[in-house]
C-alpha cells in the first residue's frame, strides 16, 4: 500500500529490528504494535502505515487492532504517565476522590495531557494491587494507600524536581 | 547458625517498598555469608513489605511492615543471632492465623520459593510430577483419569470439569494441537493469577506441560495481560531456565514428548478473557468473540484445535499427580472439590490472597481470615466474580463456598475476586460501576450487549444523579433478561448479573434513590443535601472560607447557612467544621 498520510516524521529505522524479528511470523501483530509503542511512546500514523507495508497485512487489520485494544494510544503522552486504578477494590476505597484531586491540581481530564506536556492522566481498570487500594502508577513506580493529600504531595514533588532541572 | 533472609517481592510488596528495603539490606549482609533471597507473594498484602528469616530451612521469624530504615536491625539480628532487637517487627499471632486457616495447594510455593530460580522450584518438588509421568509412569489417558478422580474444575469462572475438556481435546485426531493458558485476568478486583505467575511460575509451566502431554499438544501459549509486566518478566525467565534444563523443547526429560512454550501479552481488552475472543486475539485480529460451535477444542478452517484453561487450574495439576486424585477430591464439598484462591479486598482489615477449601462459609473467610470490616464499619455485602458476578448480603453470610450454592445465591466464584463493602458503599452506585465497566469493554459485535449495556448504564446514571423515574426498575429488569438471554458471549450474558443481584437484595436502595431522591449510603453526590445545624454552629466561618463556590453565608459568631441552589456538594464544609455542625442527608 502506498501510504497517503501526512508523515509524523517518526524515525522508522528504530522499528527495523522489531520488524526483522516478527514481520514474517503469523499472529504477531499485537507484539509488533506493543514494541512500536514502547519505542515511540504511542502509535504514530506513519508507523502504523510502515507496519502495514512491511507485514503485508491490510491497513484495516492493523488499524483495527491498534484501535481495539485499550493499551494502544494514538496520541503522545506526557513525560509522566499517571495511571489511576479504578478496579473494584480501589473504587470501593475511594479512587474517585483521588481522581478529583489529580484533575483539580493538574487541570487535566481523564485521557488528557497537561499543557506543559509533563503529565498525562488516565483512569484504568485493575492494576492488580488491590490490597493497597487506592493505587496509582506513575511511569514504573507504584503508589498505594493513597489519600488526596498524599497524591498532591507526590505530584508537587515531581513538579519541583522538574522545575529544578 | 545458618540464616537465610528473604524479602517478599510480588507487585504488592514492591509497591509497598520491598525493593528499597531489599536494596538497603543487600550491602549490610554482603560478606557475612548470609544469603539474601527474593520470594514472591505470601498473600498477606496488608503486612507488606515482609521479611522472613530462615534457620537451616525452618522459618525462624516473619517480620512485617518493615521499612528500609529498619534494615540495620535485621542485619544485626542475623549476624549476632540475638533476635530481641527485631521482636517489635514480628508478625502477631492474630495475623499469623490468616495463613494457618488456609489450605494451600495452588499457592503452595508462593512466598516461599524464589520465583527467579528453577533450583529453588526443584528443591520444593518442582517437575517431579512431570518426571513421574514421562518416565513411563502414566499414559495420557491415566493422567486424564487422575484429574477426573480429583474432580478439578476450571478456576477461571465457568467451573467446567478439566478432565472433560482435556478428554474432548485428546479425542481430536489433529496433529497440531495447542494448549493455552488464560492469564488475561481482567476482572477489576482479582489478582490471583498474577500472584501465582509472579511467585511460582514453574508450577504453572509444569501444570501446562502435563496438560499438553495429556491432550497431545506440542505448543503451549500463555496469554497474559500486558498490565502485569513483572509476571511476564518472571515467566519469560522461568521458561528460559526450564528450556535450559530440558523441561521445555524437544524430547523433554529424554522422553518422546516435545512441547514449545511462548508468551503472548494481551493488550487490554476484558472481552478477550472469553475463549473465542482470546483465540481471535491470538490471530492478530480484534479480539471479538464468535458463535460456538465450532468449539475451540475442534479444528476449523482457520484455527488449530485449542484447549484453554486458567492459571489456577494448571497450578493444581502437579499437586494432584503427586498426591493422587483422591487426595484432592477429599477436600471440599460434594459439588466442588479441592480449594479455591480468592483475592480478598475492599473494606476488609486483612486484605490479601487466601486459598481455602471449598465448603468454607463466607463468614469464615471474611471475618475469621479477613478479620472483618476495617475502620469500624459495618458489613453490608460482598461482591464476588466482578462484572460477571453478584453481591451477597449480610443475611446470607453463612452461605458455603461452592459452585452451586453460590450460583443459587446470585453470585459466582468467578475469577476469585471478593470485594467486601461496608455501609458507606452505595449498592446502586456499585451496579452502575460495573455497568460502566462492561459498557466500556463491550466489543460491539452483538447488538444486545452493545446497546443493552449502554441503556442500562444510562438508566443507572440517571438514578444515581437523582433523576430516576418511576418504572426504571422494571425497565432495568427487562433489559437484564434481554441481554442475558441473547448476547453472543459470556461478557454480555453475564453483564446484567451485578444489576440483577443488587436489585434482588438491595431493591430498597434503588427505591430510595428513585422515589425519595435519597442515597442511604450518602455517596451519590447528586442526592446529598448538606445542612448546618444552627444549635451547633459557633459562627467560626471555617466552612464559609473553605466553600469553593461561596454558597455559605453568615456573620462571625452567628449561625451560618448553606444555599442549596449553589451548593456543589463537595463536602469541604463538613470536612472543615470542628464542631460537627454540618450534616448530610
Amino acid at each position: 500500500m502506498q501510504c497517503q498520510c501526512a508523515a509524523n516524521g517518526s524515525d522508522l529505522s528504530l522499528l527495523e529490528p522489531v520488524l526483522a524479528e516478527y514481520a514474517d511470523i503469523r499472529g504477531s501483530l499485537t507484539t509488533v504494535l506493543q514494541h512500536a509503542q514502547e519505542i515511540y511512546g504511542y502509535l504514530p500514523y506513519d508507523v502504523i502505515c510502515h507496519i502495514t507495508e512491511k507485514t503485508g497485512l491490510t491497513p484495516a487489520r492493523v488499524l483495527g487492532a491498534a484501535t481495539f485494544y485499550s493499551q494502544f494510544r494514538s496520541q503522545p503522552t506526557g513525560k509522566y504517565l499517571i495511571m489511576l486504578c479504578d478496579g473494584t477494590a480501589c473504587h470501593v476505597n475511594g479512587s474517585a476522590r483521588i481522581a478529583a484531586a489529580v484533575q483539580e491540581y493538574l487541570h487535566v481530564e481523564n485521557g488528557g495531557t497537561t499543557e506543559d506536556g509533563l503529565f498525562s492522566f488516565s483512569i484504568v481498570a485493575c492494576l492488580g494491587c488491590c490490597s493497597l487500594s487506592p493505587v496509582m502508577t506513575i511511569n514504573e513506580e507504584t503508589y498505594g494507600a493513597l489519600t488526596p493529600a498524599k497524591v498532591l504531595e507526590i505530584l508537587k514533588d515531581i513538579r519541583a524536581k522538574e522545575a529544578a532541572k | 547458625m545458618s540464616f537465610r533472609v528473604t524479602v517478599g517481592k510480588g507487585s504488592c510488596g514492591i509497591a509497598a517498598g520491598a525493593g528499597k528495603l531489599s536494596d538497603a539490606l543487600a550491602p549490610l549482609l554482603e560478606g557475612t555469608g548470609i544469603p539474601l533471597g527474593t520470594v514472591g507473594c505470601i498473600g498477606m498484602c496488608w503486612l507488606e513489605p515482609i521479611v522472613d528469616i530462615y534457620e537451616t530451612g525452618l522459618l525462624k521469624a516473619r517480620l512485617v511492615q518493615v521499612q528500609p530504615e529498619q534494615a540495620p536491625m535485621i542485619a544485626q539480628a542475623v549476624k549476632t543471632g540475638d533476635f530481641s532487637v527485631i521482636e517489635p517487627l514480628r508478625i502477631t499471632k492474630e495475623d499469623s492465623a490468616f495463613l494457618t486457616q488456609q489450605t494451600r495447594i495452588a499457592l503452595r510455593n508462593c512466598g516461599i520459593i524464589d520465583p527467579e530460580s528453577i533450583d529453588s522450584a526443584l528443591e520444593s518438588g518442582g517437575y517431579q510430577a512431570l518426571g513421574k509421568i514421562l518416565s513411563g509412569g502414566m499414559s495420557p489417558e491415566e493422567v486424564i483419569e487422575c484429574i477426573k478422580v480429583s474432580g478439578l474444575a476450571g478456576r477461571g469462572g465457568a467451573g467446567y470439569p478439566t478432565w472433560s475438556k482435556w478428554n474432548a481435546e485428546r479425542q481430536f485426531a489433529g496433529e497440531e494441537k495447542r494448549l493455552i493458558c488464560n492469564a488475561d485476568e481482567g476482572d477489576p478486583g482479582a489478582f490471583t493469577d498474577r500472584a501465582v505467575i509472579e511467585s511460582d511460575p514453574h508450577t504453572l509451566i509444569e501444570g501446562m506441560l502435563i496438560g499438553a502431554y495429556a491432550i497431545g499438544a506440542q505448543e503451549a501459549i500463555v496469554y497474559v495481560r500486558a498490565e502485569y509486566p513483572l509476571a511476564i518478566r518472571r515467566l519469560e525467565y522461568a521458561i528460559r531456565e526450564a528450556r535450559q534444563k530440558g523441561y521445555i523443547g524437544s524430547h523433554i526429560m529424554g522422553s518422546s514428548f516435545s512441547c514449545e512454550f511462548r508468551i503472548r501479552a494481551g493488550a487490554g481488552a476484558f472481552v478477550c478473557g472469553g475463549e473465542t475472543a482470546l483465540i481471535e486475539s491470538l490471530q492478530e485480529k480484534r479480539g471479538m468473540p464468535r458463535l460456538k460451535p465450532p468449539f475451540p477444542a475442534e479444528s476449523d478452517c482457520r484455527n488449530k484445535p485449542s484447549n484453554i484453561n486458567n492459571v489456577e487450574t494448571f497450578a493444581n495439576v502437579a499437586w494432584i499427580i503427586n498426591n493422587g486424585g483422591e487426595a484432592f477430591a477429599a477436600i471440599g464439598t460434594e459439588d466442588s472439590k479441592g480449594t479455591k484462591v480468592f483475592a480478598l479486598t475492599g473494606k476488609i482489615r486483612r486484605g490479601g490472597l487466601v486459598e481455602i477449601p471449598m465448603g468454607m462459609t463466607l463468614r469464615q473467610v471474611i471475618f475469621d481470615l479477613g478479620g472483618g470490616i476495617r475502620d469500624g464499619g459495618t458489613f453490608k455485602a460482598v461482591q464476588m466474580g466482578g462484572p460477571s458476578g453478584g453481591c451477597i448480603p449480610e443475611s446470607l453470610l453463612d452461605t458455603i463456598i461452592d459452585c452451586k450454592t453460590l450460583a443459587a445465591a446470585g453470585a459466582v466464584m468467578g475469577s476469585g475476586s471478593m470485594v467486601v463493602m461496608d455501609d458507606s458503599t452505595c449498592m446502586v452506585g456499585m451496579a452502575k460501576y460495573f455497568l460502566d465497566f462492561t459498557a466500556k469493554e463491550t466489543c460491539g459485535k452483538c447488538v444486545r450487549c452493545r446497546i443493552g449495556t449502554k441503556h442500562m448504564q444510562e438508566i443507572l446514571t440517571r438514578i444515581v444523579s437523582g433523576e430516576g423515574r418511576e418504572g426504571d426498575i422494571a425497565l432495568l429488569e427487562e433489559l437484564c433478561n434481554a441481554v442475558r438471554d441473547s448476547a453472543l458471549c459470556v461478557l454480555g450474558q453475564t453483564a446484567p448479573n451485578p444489576v440483577r443481584s443488587t436489585l434482588r437484595y438491595f431493591r430498597d436502595e434503588f427505591e430510595a434513590h428513585i422515589a425519595e431522591k435519597r442515597c442511604p449510603a450518602h455517596t451519590c453526590t447528586g442526592l446529598l443535601h448538606y445542612r448546618i445545624r444552627p444549635e451547633k454552629c459557633r459562627g467560626c466561618t471555617a466552612c464559609a472560607r473553605n466553600c469553593p463556590v461561596y454558597a455559605i453565608s453568615g456573620v462571625v459568631k452567628g449561625p451560618h447557612e448553606i444555599d442549596p441552589s449553589s451548593c456543589i456538594r463537595c463536602g469541604q464544609c463538613m470536612a472543615s467544621c470542628k464542631f460537627g455542625a454540618v450534616t448530610v442527608d
